[in-house]
């Protein structure tokens, strides 16, 4: 189970910040999210949005071990 | 507060002047602390609250990362960022950054070096709320220039 966390206009977009996914990888949450919020999956896969599973920034596909935290971050603005 | 007793991020209000003169206690060979004072702007009006959003232990790990080399390129003795999360008003303070080392040059430089850096390329989420709804801020075309000065 991979907890999912949004972050900026993302989580605006989504309507929420915080989730618990069942999924393998990094290509298998995409589709569970797509399922629930075409949308949302499409920001997600967006220009300039990374990805930190568990705190560090990962590119490309990835597997998603028991208890992963996965992050979607949209451009960062700055302090 | 976070795992880097150098750097806190904080959703309560803090006093700057507090925090300098702790910043300067108890140091015998450091000849200078350079300082500085970020504060939200109103933005004539269109800005009634700003609001930060950090990825704790994310955004304090990446922030050391760089404090670290920092300390390492100007031969610094030490540093202290204190940088505020969640909503903010106009006229807080958003970010404290001190540095301390043995002359003036290196504690000035480190500290704009530190600041270009945080306005442009630190991981946070920076919101304005305003008369005229919500919108996301991105770095400014000037937070990148200053920010490359310095690569």
């Amino acid at each position: 189970m991979a907890r999912v966390l949004l972050f900026g206009r993302l989580a605006d977009q989504a309507g929420w910040r915080e989730r618990s996914v069942e999924a393998g990888s990094l290509a298998s949450l995409r589709q569970a999210l797509a399922a629930a919020d075409p949308d949302l999956a499409e920001a997600l896969g967006g220009p300039g949005v990374q990805v930190a599973i568990d705190k560090t920034i990962v590119r490309g596909e990835a597997t998603l071990a028991a208890a992963t935290e996965v992050a979607f971050l949209p451009p960062m603005s700055g302090g | 507060m976070t795992a880097f007793p150098s750097i806190s991020l904080t959703a309560h209000s803090f006093e700057p002047g507090v925090l300098l003169t702790n910043f300067c206690a108890g140091r015998a060979e450091t000849g200078a602390v350079a300082s500085f004072v970020g504060l939200a702007r109103a933005e004539h009006g269109r800005a009634t609250v700003l609001e930060l959003e950090a990825y704790p232990g994310f955004t304090d790990a990446a922030i050391a990362r760089f404090a670290e080399e920092a300390k390492a390129r100007f031969d610094l003795h030490d540093y202290r960022i204190v940088h505020r999360i969640g909503r903010i008003a106009p006229g807080e303070a958003i970010v404290f950054v001190a540095t301390a080392a043995g002359h003036r040059r290196a504690a000035f430089e480190a500290c704009d070096f530190l600041m270009d850096w945080l306005k442009s390329r630190a991981p946070f989420w920076k919101k304005e709320h305003g008369p005229d709804g919500d919108r996301w801020i991105e770095p400014t075309a000037q937070d990148r220039t200053d920010a490359e000065r310095w690569d």
